[in-house]
C-alpha cells in the first residue's frame, strides 16, 4: 500500500529551514513545533507568535442569493453580518451532527468568504454545492488562491501595524478589512484560534514567504516566535475552542458541544434545524464539560471518564495547560453531571485517576 | 554524543551497568523527539520487569511515550527528582535524569543491546 503524498503549504521550505518538527496533520505536512510547544505557547500569551495556517480551506459564495444559501447551510445568522464582519458558525447534516465548524465573512452584499478546516475542505465544498440547487448562488473552492498567516498575541497588532497602512486598532474583534500588507493585497481579519488578541491574514500563496519573513522581522522587537500546531492546540484548548474530530464531529450536535449560541432557531429553515429543535425539546442528553486533573496524570484525547465507577463519557481533548500549570481537558458527560465541581475519574492506562469538572474557558485574556 | 559505556535499545532507552545493577534512562534522541516533557510515570521500587515489556511512560505536551525495560530484573530505585521536575529529562537525559535502577537477573541480556556506535548509526545524523 502506498501512502499518498502529503500536501504542503507554500511555506513548507521555510518551516524546514527553521528546523521545525514536521508531522502529517490530516494529510498535510505541517510544523508541529519549532523552539518547543511551551516556549511558543508562552510567546503568544505574553507577546506575539506567527503561525502558518495556510492548510485551512477557503470557499467563496457569491451571487444574488448568496446570503440565502449561507443562511441555509450554516447555523448562525449570516443575515446579521455587516460588510467586513466575521461570524463563527456550524455546517450541519440534517441529523444535526457537524460537517464542520466554519468562519463566515461577509465581504459585501452577495459575497461571502468561508474559512474552514483543512481536512474537511473538500467535504464542505461538496456539501454546500449539493445544497445549492434551489439558490441563485455560486460556490467556489478557493483554497489554492490563499495562504493564511496568523499573527497572535498582545503584540500582534503592533507587529502587523509595522507592515500596513491600514489602521488596525479600529478593526473590532471578528471584523476584517481588505487592505495591503507589505505592499501586497491582504484580507486582514481580527480573528484567531488562540484566545489571544491577534490577526489572521489571507494572502496570495506566492507572497507568503516574503510576508512570513517580513512579519518575523517586524515582530523581532517583541521577540516574535514561529509557532506550530502543537502550541495552536494548547492555546485553543485553554480557551475552550472546539477542534473538529475532537469536540465536534458528525455524531455531535452544537447543543451538545456547548455551542447553542451559534444556532439561531428564529431564522428560516436551515440544514439540521428540525433535528436540533427535536433534541432541544427532548432535552440534550450529554454535554461538553471542562475538567482538571486532581490526581497525578494527564487525561488525553479518547480516554474514558468514569463517575462512581460507571463509564460516563470520554475525553475529547486533554493535556497540560502551560498558562495555568495544570492538566486540563474537555469531556462529554451526561448533562445532569456536566456541572462544575463533579468528581470524575479519567482512565489512564487502566488506572482511574481523580479529576474534577470545572467552569470554562480555562483561560480568558484580560480585556 | 552518546556515552560509549552505555548500551542502547531500538526504543531509545539506555543502560549503564554498575555491578549487577542497570541504570536506565532515555536517550537524547528520545527527549528531542518528544519535545517538552511534562510528566514521568515510573513504577514503585520492587516491581519485577521483563526485558521488552513496558514499565512506565514519559509524556510531552503533545504525546505519551511508553518506556520499555531494556533488561530483566527488579526495580530497586527510581529517580524521585523526575516527579517534580520532569523537564530535567530534556536537559540531562544521559546523567541526572536517569529513570530507574534495575537489579539484573540476566546480565547477559546486555550483549543483545546496541553499542553507542551502533545506536548513533541507528538514529542517523542528528
Amino acid at each position: 500500500m502506498s501512502t499518498p503524498a502529503l500536501k504542503a503549504t507554500s511555506l513548507n521550505a521555510v518551516h524546514r529551514k527553521l528546523g521545525a518538527k514536521m508531522v502529517d496533520f490530516g494529510g498535510w505536512d505541517m510544523p508541529v513545533q519549532y523552539s518547543g510547544i511551551l516556549d511558543e505557547h508562552r510567546a503568544v500569551r505574553e507577546s506575539v507568535g506567527l503561525f502558518d495556517v495556510s492548510h485551512m480551506g477557503e470557499i467563496e459564495i457569491t451571487g444574488p442569493e448568496a446570503l440565502q444559501l449561507v443562511d441555509y447551510v450554516a447555523t448562525n445568522a449570516a443575515s446579521k453580518l455587516k460588510d467586513g464582519q466575521a461570524q463563527y458558525s456550524g455546517l450541519l447534516y440534517e441529523h444535526g451532527g457537524f460537517v464542520d465548524d466554519i468562519l463566515v465573512h461577509k465581504v459585501r452584499d452577495h459575497s461571502y468568504f468561508i474559512c474552514c478546516n483543512a481536512s474537511n475542505q473538500e467535504k464542505d465544498f461538496a456539501h454546500i454545492a449539493s445544497l445549492n440547487n434551489k439558490f441563485e448562488a455560486e460556490v467556489l473552492f478557493a483554497s489554492e488562491r490563499y495562504a493564511q498567516l496568523a499573527i497572535q498575541g498582545p503584540k500582534g497588532l503592533a507587529t502587523l501595524q509595522n507592515l500596513t497602512q491600514t489602521e488596525l486598532a479600529p478593526i473590532k474583534y471578528y471584523h476584517f478589512v481588505d487592505g495591503e500588507v507589505s505592499g501586497v493585497p491582504a484580507r486582514i481579519a481580527r480573528t484567531g484560534y488562540t484566545g489571544e488578541d491577534g490577526f489572521e491574514i489571507y494572502v496570495d500563496p506566492d507572497d507568503a514567504e516574503r510576508l512570513w519573513n517580513e512579519i518575523m522581522a517586524a515582530g523581532s522587537e517583541f521577540g516574535i516566535k514561529p509557532c506550530g500546531l502543537g502550541a495552536r492546540n494548547t492555546l485553543r484548548l485553554e480557551s475552550k475552542m472546539a477542534l473538529y474530530g475532537h469536540e465536534i464531529d458528525a455524531s455531535i450536535s452544537p447543543l451538545e458541544a456547548d455551542l447553542a449560541w451559534i444556532v439561531k432557531f428564529d431564522k428560516d429553515d436551515f440544514v439540521g434545524k428540525q433535528a436540533l429543535a427535536k433534541q432541544k425539546a427532548d432535552g440534550v442528553k450529554r454535554k461538553l464539560t471542562g475538567f482538571e486533573m486532581t490526581g497525578r496524570g494527564i487525561g488525553r484525547d479518547g480516554y474514558e471518564v468514569l463517575i462512581d465507577g460507571t463509564p460516563s463519557g470520554w475525553v475529547t481533548s486533554g493535556g497540560p495547560s502551560p498558562t495555568l500549570g495544570k492538566n486540563i481537558g474537555l469531556c462529554y458527560l451526561p448533562v445532569e453531571k456536566a456541572k462544575p465541581g463533579q468528581a470524575i475519574h479519567v482512565m489512564i492506562r487502566n488506572q482511574p485517576v481523580d479529576a474534577v469538572t470545572t467552569a470554562t474557558p480555562f483561560y480568558k485574556r484580560a480585556k | 554524543m552518546y556515552p560509549a559505556n552505555f548500551f542502547y535499545t531500538k526504543e531509545h532507552e539506555w543502560v549503564r551497568v554498575e555491578g549487577d545493577t542497570g541504570v536506565v534512562g532515555i536517550t537524547n534522541h528520545a527527549q528531542k523527539e518528544l519535545g517538552d516533557i511534562v510528566y514521568v510515570d515510573l513504577p514503585k521500587a520492587g516491581l519485577a520487569v521483563v526485558r521488552g515489556a513496558t514499565f512506565g511512560s514519559v509524556e510531552s505536551v503533545k504525546a505519551v511515550s511508553e518506556i520499555y525495560a531494556p533488561v530483566t530484573g527488579e526495580v530497586v530505585e527510581i529517580n524521585e527528582v523526575l516527579a517534580t521536575t520532569p523537564e530535567k529529562l530534556n536537559e540531562d537525559p544521559h546523567d541526572g535524569a536517569w529513570l530507574v535502577k534495575i537489579k539484573m537477573s540476566a546480565p547477559d541480556e546486555i550483549k543483545q543491546l546496541m553499542t553507542a556506535e551502533d545506536y548513533q548509526k541507528y538514529v542517523g545524523a542528528e
